[in-house]
């Protein structure tokens, strides 16, 4: 018997027929080769957010974003017009990464007036004009308009950043958010400037990572002993159950329930929680955002238990928004076919005394301690999925519905390039 | 990265009860991560023990200043209790300095806003 009403269908993932009820093969997260059209498919086609608005605060703020799976690092910038534009981050000259200081593959940040190669000392305009060429006169008829940086569309949602290398798409940023963005339209993103940014370097396939996360079935085993004992009892023998789940064409969201800020009975939680009351779920005296209701697409059961929503946008950006009005980002960039670079981001209002400032570094510190857990337990799951064994399909309950969407998208998208690629006359 | 450390002899006179543990006053979380990771469970608990009981009046004295302009003093003693929410967890939870079943997995803060 359900605690919280399922759709009609008798189950959340019946009420997404295509997404079928069978055990879901993982083939799509042990092949080099599907990794390598995911690139082309997925990474190289769709919006990615690579930032904020905050990280650009002035014309000629930048950062870069290496983009592996797209096959390029980009360079993100604020012109002297006030408007964020993003290039290839490379010299037009002869190919040298443009943007970098001291490791070529590391990102960075900062400042500047314009960008000037450290190679040739070629200059470009922070609207990518190419304005100086050293020893111009050597070249041969070369028209500088000819070579500006080539740019990368750019857009911002929400003050979210995000870019598309697919330089023929047409599907603008907004209409690509769909009816989950649409529903988060209003939340004061912009209020939430003190940020944690945390990185890991995980041995698994990006979807295993995202698997882990948009699923909270895991939470009552793997965290038990995150919880005080008689609590961590109780959860596990009620296991977990969302209070709602969305699907709007590649992106998902839970909806969840927490009770923990601040908890019923100050018993269930640690020592530490009970005097700065915070934890998992953040602080527990919510800090005044300014919004006298929700965004329509929180707590979308509208229910009274309500503490976070999760959604994914598609294919690697996930926002938390928790109810004591913080925020929490993950994202996931492929590396290869069986590593991934993690990132966590806690958005908090920023503290107005010690006090909140410790409630908020032990919500930041307890994301991390749950995080070096669930990072661990995948590199135990990626080494599996690809060992020889003959288990080849895997059971996913109603409370792992996005993971099968998830599954079923990426697989969406590559068999439909795979199509495109087909029927389209060979590219010279 | 930052990798200064606290002398001793920098928190509030009212906090020199704790001024054995100024070592633990480290400004980021990654210096605070590595130093608990560092120590032994004996001297994890030794400090949690001195400055859990203390965490309150720490609060209360601080709030007594604005967060963005602490005194040197005050400023360590906010670290030494940020500190204290990273070793909470082995004392309170795990009974070892790691995170248990996190094996080599390493989660670094890459960026943190200054205290």
């Amino acid at each position: 018997m359900p605690h919280f009403t399922k759709p009609a269908e008798g189950s959340w993932t019946e009420h997404y027929p295509e997404l079928g009820t069978e055990p879901v093969s993982y083939a799509d997260s042990v092949s080099p080769a599907f990794y390598e059209l995911e690139r082309e498919a997925i990474f190289g086609r769709t919006w990615l957010n690579v930032g904020r608005l905050e990280q650009l605060p002035r014309a000629g703020s930048y950062f870069t974003k290496e983009l592996d799976s797209a096959g390029t690092s980009v360079v993100v910038v604020r012109g002297m017009d006030g408007e964020v534009r993003a290039f290839h981050n490379i010299c037009r000259h002869r190919g040298n990464k443009l943007v970098w200081s001291d490791f070529p593959s590391e990102e960075t940040s900062g400042a500047c007036r314009q960008f000037t190669c450290k190679y040739h000392g070629w200059r470009y305009s922070l609207e990518g004009e190419l304005n100086f060429v050293q020893q111009e006169q050597e070249f041969f008829n070369l028209d500088k308009a000819d070579y500006p940086l080539a740019s990368v569309q750019c857009d911002v949602w929400e003050g979210f950043i995000f870019v598309n290398l697919d330089a023929s798409n047409t599907t603008p940023l907004r209409e690509y958010m769909g009816e989950l963005g649409k529903g988060l339209e209003g939340y004061p993103f912009q209020e939430m400037t003190q940020v944690h940014k945390y990185r890991a370097e995980i041995g698994a396939n990006w979807k295993l990572f995202i698997d882990a996360f948009t699923e909270f079935y895991h939470a009552p085993v793997l965290h038990a002993k995150q919880a005080v004992s008689s609590e961590s009892a109780k959860v596990q023998e009620h296991g977990y159950e969302a209070l709602a789940y969305g699907i709007d064409g590649p992106h998902a969201m839970v909806s969840s329930w927490g009770g923990m800020s601040p908890p019923k009975d100050l018993s269930m939680v640690k020592p530490i929680e009970r005097v700065l009351r915070s934890g998992l779920f953040g602080p527990w005296d919510a800090p005044d955002i300014g919004l006298d209701e929700l965004p329509p697409g929180l707590n979308p059961a509208s229910h009274k238990a309500w503490g976070l929503d999760s959604f994914l946008f598609f294919p690697n950006f996930m926002l938390l928004v928790w109810k004591p009005n913080w925020v929490l980002t993950y994202h996931y960039w492929p590396t290869s076919y069986n590593t991934h670079i993690f990132e966590g981001a806690c958005y908090f209002v920023p503290p107005k005394t010690a006090r909140e400032r410790l409630a908020q570094e032990l919500a930041v510190v307890t994301f991390k301690e749950y995080a070096l857990q669930d990072g661990n337990t995948l590199e135990a799951t990626q080494t599996m999925l690809e060992s020889r064994t003959p288990v080849k399909a895997f059971p996913l309950n109603d409370q792992e519905i996005l993971l099968r969407h998830l599954h079923h998208t990426a697989r969406s998208y590559v068999s439909k390039y795979e199509q495109q690629a087909a029927s389209a006359p060979a590219r010279a | 990265m930052s990798t200064t450390s606290a002398p001793s002899g920098t928190l509030p006179t009212e906090f020199s009860d704790l001024e054995p543990f100024a070592g633990f006053a480290l400004r980021s979380e990654r210096e605070r991560y590595a130093k608990r990771i560092a120590s032994s469970m004996a001297e994890l608990q030794e400090f949690y023990d001195a400055a859990f009981p203390r965490l309150e009046a720490a609060m209360a004295y601080l709030d007594q200043f604005a967060l963005d302009a602490l005194a040197d003093d005050a400023q360590h003693l906010l670290w030494l209790f940020c500190a204290l929410v990273t070793v909470s967890f082995p004392v309170e939870v795990w009974r070892q300095p790691r995170v248990p079943d996190s094996g080599a997995a390493s989660f670094d803060a890459v960026f943190e806003p200054a205290i």
